[in-house]
Formats: C-alpha cells, structure tokens, sequence
C-alpha cells in the first residue's frame, strides 16, 4: 500500500508511530511503577541498558535481545539481594543503577571500531528509528497489553495487598517477575525514541499526571496512555521543529502536561 | 468431634537460626475462637502466617483440610495513595459476585460506603471493610491479625462481637491476634498464650492463674484479668485497668469506667 509506504519511508513519521506504540504500554506500566513504588527501580533497568548495549556488541547478538536480557537478569539479582536486607533497597537500587550505567559507558569505550552514537542512546533520537524498530515496538507492545489483560486483576490485587493476595491464591512473586519482564520489554524498546536516561519519565509523569483525574485503576491507565500519547505528539513536533533532542523534548511536553493539570485542579477545588 | 480446620504439628520457623516459633501443637475445629497473646517479638503474626501458608516453616507440619477457603483480615490495609479505588471496586477484587459483596459490608455495617473512596476510610470503618473482604469469600476459616487496631474503644468491644456473631453464622473457625487482653478475654473460647513456644493455653479463667502466664505478663495483668470476669459483682475493674498499663489519669479512669 502506497500511502502506508509513504509514511513508512518518513523517519518523522516512523519516529511518531514508534512513540506512541510505546506509550501505549507505558501508560499502564507507568501506573505500577508508582502504585508499587518502583520508580528507582525502573531507573536502575533503564540504566543497565546501556551495559546491555555494550554486551549485544561484544558477543554480536541484536540490540533489543542484549537489552532485554541485560535487564532481566539484573532485575532478579535485584530482587534476591533486596532479600537479604544487608543493605537498603534505595542504597542497593542506587549501587546497581550507576555501576551498570558506568560498568556500559567503560565497555563500550573498549570498543572504538564500534561506532555508537551515545548522545543518541542516552537521551534518544529521532532518527534512529527504523522499520525493524517499529516491529519490536508494535510485537512488544501487543504481547505487554494481552498479558496485562489477562493477568490484570492478580496484578492489582497483589499491587494492593501482597499478603493477602497470597492468601487468596495469587501467585504474588511470579506476577513479579512478568511484570519486570514487561519493564525489561519496554525499556528495551522504548530507548531509541527517549533514550536511557529519560525512560522511567515518560512512565512516571503521565500515569502521575492521570492520577490528579482518575476514579478507579482502569480510568487511571487510560489517562496515562492519553498523557502519553500527548508528550510523544507534542515532544517529537517539537524535536522535528526546533531540533532539539527527541528524549528531552518529550520529557519537557509531559512534565508541562502534568503542571497543567495540577496547577488547574487545585484552581478548580479551592 | 469432627475432623480439625488446621492441624500445627510441632511448627518450628527460625529466622538465621534463631528460632521464632519453636514447637508449636495447634488445632482450630470448625465453630472455635482461638485468641493468641503474646509480648512484642513472641512470633504471633509469624506464627498465623504459616497457618495463612505465606511463611515456611522450617520444621513440623501445617495440616490444612481440603478445600478449606480462608479469610484473612490482615494488620492493616496501607493503600498507596496514588492508586484510586473505591469499596465496590476493593470488594469486587475478591472475584465475588456484586450482591455476596454487598451482603457482606450490610454484615459488617459498612454497606453505606460502597461507593466511597478507601482512603477516606476512618480506622475503624478499614477494619469493618478487611472483615468484609474476608467475608465475602465465605471463610471456613477466618484469621485475623490484631483486627481491632486503630479502632476507637466502643468500637474494639462491637468489633469482637461482630467476630462472635459472624463465627456463629458461618460456623467458621476463627483464631486471631489481639492485645486487648480484656475484651480478647471476654470474647474468647481458647487463648494460647505464645512466647516463642506455648507458654500455657486454655480458658481465660483457668490461664490467668497459670504460673507461666503470670511470669510472661506480670502479676499485675493476670490479676486484672481475674478482676475482669468478677467484673459484674465486683468494682475492681477500674483497679485492673490502671495496673494492667492503660496509661491514663484519672479523669480518664473515670471515662473508661463510664463506658462498662
């Protein structure tokens, strides 16, 4: 089809399909991160993908796989050594997030016949988006909403109460894991447009910015994915007008969606 | 006597060694109340989590019937206050048909909030929904850890009624937490009396003289519980609950008395 070519062809408008294919599961993502508190734990995912970077060079497997499994395999030590309680979780979220963001930076400086664009991984480009790309985004992010749908009252009620989740059957550490799974998946896919060091923002702000308006969990999700869609419409026109970095400009868009709504509710309620 | 809810048959559960619960022999029958009291750290919460079968027991056995369905009421209920739900919408969660909800908040008296906001649930009003909660699964077995925190003094005493008279209607086993010793006592059929091990267990009555239940709690506890089931012959109740650590002056001790 020549029209669906046309805007295929575009990197613009790859760039916009490939955004708002992510912020469709970043919306509801983005509400477990803040309902379960996990915003530094997303951050610490986020920032090992840099070192899932430098390892998909080392041993030549395809980017998103060495992300993907760079991500979950730092998720599950993270989850065992939380366990043990020698150190605090925000201490051990802190060691981990910027080892692994350096541990990636010193390996790929190893590396100068690979020629990556690190400003582009760091804080996302607009360019760099391709076909393939747009695959990952679309497969990643239909099998992220089918398994969100269908494992999404065990999720909100172990999110709820954990113990009491358990005790009424829901098997409360494997829903763990596939939501860090999920993360893994969105983090992966979701680097090209806003980079590393932006990710966990284009989760957090919309889904806190819906908060302000929603009456129940499933409102609240449906808000963030709006919220999203808005800071990808509007970040990446801003990018594409004023050249300014991709990443940035969404985070900027969505950090202003969330002043307006704020700042007019309390007008609205006092 | 029929077949027993839950069978504990010498539960140990040490963390690092150092054992919490060492063993423990319990039994809940369909119909039972059992209270569990204890000091702080004496392995209470611990202990009905292994009967919950959330805690692993390091030795022994938990026996669970078959198909027996437990309600649990848990400490209390933190909501992230960034997750907005209402009590229709918590109750519905339970995977229960929207009338069997209703039918048990109208049980528990908290029908006339279905469509409120959860965090803008008094203590109290938290307390009566957990109870609905647990409920509305039609327990064989409801357990319940420390129910009547945050609960104003009035409604601690109509809370464990409330336990009494739903134990009555559904012919459930029930074994909970408390530290309200005085209306734990009145309301109860067994206590055991948990300091790590069972220190002793039985009747109010019998246990408040026990050697092992005064020596865990102080004389000054076990003789206002003995005060407390003369209480309607006699006035020592005001003496009891002086001794018995209420920390209060005196105006308060004429207030807590009023209400008896």
């Amino acid at each position: 089809m020549p029209i669906i070519d046309a805007v295929l062809d575009d990197f613009f408008w790859r760039a916009l399909l490939g955004g708002l294919g992510v912020a469709l599961v970043a919306g509801p993502l983005g509400c477990f991160v803040v309902w379960r508190r996990m915003a530094y734990f997303g951050d610490t995912l986020a920032h090992s993908a840099l070192l899932g970077i430098a390892l998909s060079f080392l041993i030549s497997v395809p980017l998103n796989v060495g992300v993907i499994i760079t991500c979950v395999v730092l998720a599950i030590a993270l989850v065992l050594l939380s366990r043990s309680h020698t150190l605090a979780t925000d201490t051990l979220l802190g060691i981990l997030a910027h080892s692994a963001l350096a541990i990636g930076l010193v390996t790929l400086s190893f590396m100068p016949d690979v020629r990556v664009d690190l400003t582009g991984l760091l804080f996302g480009d607009l360019l760099a988006m391709s076909r393939d790309d747009l695959l990952w985004i679309y497969g990643g992010a239909l099998l992220i909403l089918l398994l969100l749908m269908k494992l999404w009252r065990s999720l909100l009620m172990s999110t709820i109460h954990e113990e009491l989740a358990r005790v009424e059957g829901i098997p409360v550490e494997r829903l763990r894991l596939v939501l860090m799974l999920m993360f893994s998946l969105v983090i992966a896919v979701a680097m090209k447009i806003v980079g590393v060091l932006l990710i966990t923002a284009l989760l957090i702000i919309p889904a806190a910015t819906a908060r302000r308006l929603a009456r129940s969990p499933e409102h609240m999700t449906l808000l963030a994915v709006i919220f999203g869609f808005v800071a990808v419409g509007g970040g990446l026109t801003l990018s594409w007008n004023l050249d300014t970095p991709a990443g940035p400009s969404v985070v900027v868009t969505a950090f202003s969606v969330f002043l307006l709504i704020y700042g007019g509710a309390r007008q609205t309620q006092t | 006597m029929t077949e027993p809810l839950v069978t504990l048959k010498q539960v140990t559960i040490a963390f690092d060694d150092r054992p919490v619960v060492d063993r423990v022999d319990l039994q809940v029958h369909r119909g039972d109340i059992i209270t569990i009291i204890g000091p702080n750290g004496a392995g209470k919460t611990t202990l009905i989590k292994a009967v919950l079968g959330i805690q692993r027991v390091t030795q022994g056995s938990v026996k669970l019937t078959r198909n027996l369905t437990v309600g649990y009421v848990p400490q209390h209920l933190a909501l992230e206050s960034t997750l907005p739900l209402t009590v229709r919408r918590f109750m519905a969660l339970s995977g229960r048909s929207d009338p069997e909800c209703r039918a048990a908040l109208e049980k528990t008296g908290v029908e006339h909030l279905i469509d409120a906001s959860i965090h803008h649930l008094s203590g109290g009003e938290k307390q009566r929904l957990l109870l609905a909660r647990a409920l509305a699964r039609k327990p064989d077995l409801l357990v319940l850890d420390e129910p009547a925190q945050g609960v104003d003094i009035n409604g601690q005493a109509a809370l464990y009624d409330l336990i009494r008279q739903l134990r009555d209607q559904l012919h459930c086993g029930v074994i909970m937490i408390s530290h309200d010793l005085h209306l734990v006592m009145a309301a109860t059929d067994k206590v055991i009396c948990l300091n790590q091990h069972i220190c002793c267990s039985g009747y109010p009555a019998d246990i408040s003289h026990d050697p092992a239940f005064i020596e865990t709690f102080g004389q000054p506890v076990a003789e206002s519980l003995a005060v407390y089931h003369h209480h309607h012959n006699h006035r020592h109740d005001l003496h009891g609950d002086v001794v018995s650590g209420v920390v209060t002056d005196d105006s308060h001790k004429e207030c807590d008395h009023a209400h008896h």
